[in-house]
């Protein structure tokens, strides 16, 4: 336990150098020789941490606890399979369009939950995953239920198909690369900062100008939007969508990315993302145990690290947020 | 004409009154203090000037203009920035950012310049680190910049959130027994500190109980007592007001 504290301080203050130098193996992962399942199993990766990113934005930094951030993948992933089943749209706009349909929802979600904390707002976006799953379910006409969607093109960049792992690999980690630029420069600003102070004390940053709602619909828009590109790709890379890809179990499995990895930290969100995908797989006899091995990982890290691997905020601190409401502001304010 | 001009002020929790009917002002460049016993409503005054109450009946002025029941962060926007009795900083953020928070009504980059690094992002970041360092300079906090704000001293935690509000640059500042918890030397070096915001053309209304600062810096003063104004004038009237003392000494405070 010592050294792992130990390590993650030297991380902490070697940030910049150690994110770089990970990143020229990484590079050069296709040339590694992997099999198909191998890389199979690396590009998925690369979707979780895609959508651990987008969350962590909406949790980690702006303290929004979300179990829906599944929905905003489904609905980037059927927007895109949709756009290029029926118009044989470029991944470029399908992926784009993607992420905006998916960051109008995330608006959607955003605006009634505004005066919701912790625990209450879990449980909306909850049902907001539920419904978007039963929407799916039924509306025959548009998703075909729960037959899914078959037959997606493989993506285009342009003239260039993608079509091979290697290519699905370089596309997945300019994503990822995009993802994280844009959400660590997010962070590391005004809006940044406004988000953050949410999260630490809601009533005390709106006293000072910060316009909640605001906020808290750039949070949701945002995290929704890149999730929302997460799914495009993927809707393109497994050629086939159902329902069953988006529930609820999916949101769950992306919070305990975020919470495993450290909520707040972006190279912590992407760490959980990589251990849960991977774990699972090497023991593959223990598939069907999958839930409970993350519940399993939750509690241990709960009782160990509360904070995460990499992080800096507890999710129970999160939960028992300080009140904000004006009938239970305290007497002292 | 008054630069905050409070008439007729009223709010009720339930069956209980905690502000009654309360007229106030203040003016520009004065130093005003609000006194009175433990829960006669003084905070829960503070609390609907900066819009987290919304007042049960009465208006508040600011410059001649209606802010009555309008939201806290635009109230900080249009020039009334506050402290809390008991603090409220952001625990994980360093002492710098907790000040750069207070510039947030005074800036204006999107998260698209944010994103994309655009000039209007860079050249706003470098000025606000820069100012928000003097500010932090001001209350003597420099060397602390980089500090989670959980981790100082309370003393420093007190003069950390008159830093953030400051860093509004507010036509009014509201501090909320800013002395509280501090001791003698901290209490004097504040009283100093507060002196000499006037010096800067700042406005200052203060809720304070330790009775040496506020007869010492305060030019007119409030006394609130059961939510209702008892007394108002300059600190040498309030000291001998029989009504003051009897609110005091039958509270045994
Ligand atoms: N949100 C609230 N709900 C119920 N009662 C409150 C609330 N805020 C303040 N009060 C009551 O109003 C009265 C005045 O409180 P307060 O303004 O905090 O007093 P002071 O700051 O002068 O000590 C107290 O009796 C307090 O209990
Ligand atoms: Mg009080």
């Amino acid at each position: 336990m010592k050294l792992l504290h130990k390590g993650i301080d030297f991380y902490m203050n070697h940030k910049k150098l150690l994110i770089m130098m990970l990143l020229v193996p990484i590079m050069a992962v296709p040339f590694f020789g992997f099999s198909p399942y191998m890389m199979r199993m690396i590009t998925l990766s690369g979707i979780y941490i895609i959508l651990a990113l987008s969350l962590n934005l909406l949790t980690g930094f702006t303290g929004q606890v979300s179990l829906g951030h599944a929905a905003f993948y489904g609905i980037g992933a059927y927007t895109s399979a949709l756009l290029a089943i029926r118009f044989d749209l470029s991944f470029v706009y399908t992926a784009i369009a993607g992420g905006l349909v998916a960051g109008f929802f995330g608006l959607l979600l955003g605006l009634p939950t505004l005066r919701l904390n912790g625990t209450y707002l879990s449980i909306v976006t909850l049902g907001f995953c539920e419904i978007t799953r039963l929407v799916a379910l039924n509306w025959m006409d548009l998703t075909r239920g729960p037959m899914g969607l078959t037959g997606i093109p493989l993506p285009k960049v342009f003239s260039w198909v993608i079509d091979k792992d290697a290519e699905f690999f370089y596309l997945i980690l300019i994503l990822i690369i995009l993802t994280w630029v844009a959400i660590n420069n997010l962070i590391k600003s005004r809006t940044g900062r406004a988000l953050i102070s949410i999260r630490e004390d809601e009533l005390a940053a709106e006293a000072m100008g910060i316009n909640i709602l605001k906020y808290k619909l750039i949070a949701f828009t945002t995290a929704a939007f890149f999730a929302g590109i997460a799914g495009s790709f993927y809707a393109h890379y497994a050629s086939f969508i159902d329902p069953q890809s988006f529930t609820f179990d999916e949101s769950i499995q992306i919070l305990s990315m975020v919470i495993l990895g450290g909520m707040g930290s972006n190279l912590g969100a992407a760490f959980g993302a990589v251990i849960l995908v991977s774990i699972p797989e090497m023991l593959r006899g223990l598939q069907e145990y999958r839930m409970l091995m993350y519940g399993a990982v939750l509690v241990i890290m709960m009782l160990m690290r509360p904070q995460g691997l990499l992080g800096n905020v507890k999710l129970g601190d999160i939960l028992n947020k300080k009140p904000v409401n004006e009938e239970e502001v305290s007497q002292d304010a | 004409m008054h630069k905050l001009q409070i008439e007729g002020l009223t709010k009720t929790f339930g069956g209980l009154t905690a502000v009654n009917n309360v007229a106030m002002h203040v003016d520009d460049n004065e130093i005003v203090g609000l006194i009175g016993p433990n829960g006669a409503g003084k905070t829960t005054l503070f609390n609907m000037i900066t819009g987290l109450y919304t007042p049960t009946s009465g208006q508040l002025l600011y410059q001649e203009k209606d802010i009555t029941g309008l939201k806290p962060d635009k109230i900080t926007d249009i020039g009334i920035a506050r402290t809390f009795q008991n603090i409220r900083l952001f625990p994980m953020m360093t002492a710098l950012e907790n000040v750069m928070i207070g510039l947030h009504t005074r800036t204006h980059s999107t998260m698209f310049d944010s994103i994309l690094r655009t000039k209007r992002h860079r050249t706003e970041e470098k000025n606000n680190i820069q100012r928000a360092m003097e500010i932090l300079e001001m209350v003597g906090l420099e060397s602390k910049q980089d500090e989670y704000s959980k981790n100082l001293p309370y003393g420093e935690q007190r003069k950390l959130e008159i830093a953030r509000a400051m860093a509004s640059n507010p036509g009014i500042l509201l501090l909320d027994e800013p002395a509280a918890g501090m001791n003698e030397n901290e209490t004097a070096e504040l009283t100093g500190f507060i002196k000499g915001l006037k010096g800067l053309g700042m406005t200052v209304l203060v809720i304070e109980h330790d009775m040496r600062l506020v007869m010492s810096i305060c030019e007119r003063i409030y006394v609130l007592d059961y939510g209702s104004k008892i007394a108002e004038g300059v600190p040498k009237e309030i000291q001998s007001n029989p009504q003051v003392i009897e609110a005091y000494l039958g509270k045994g405070a």
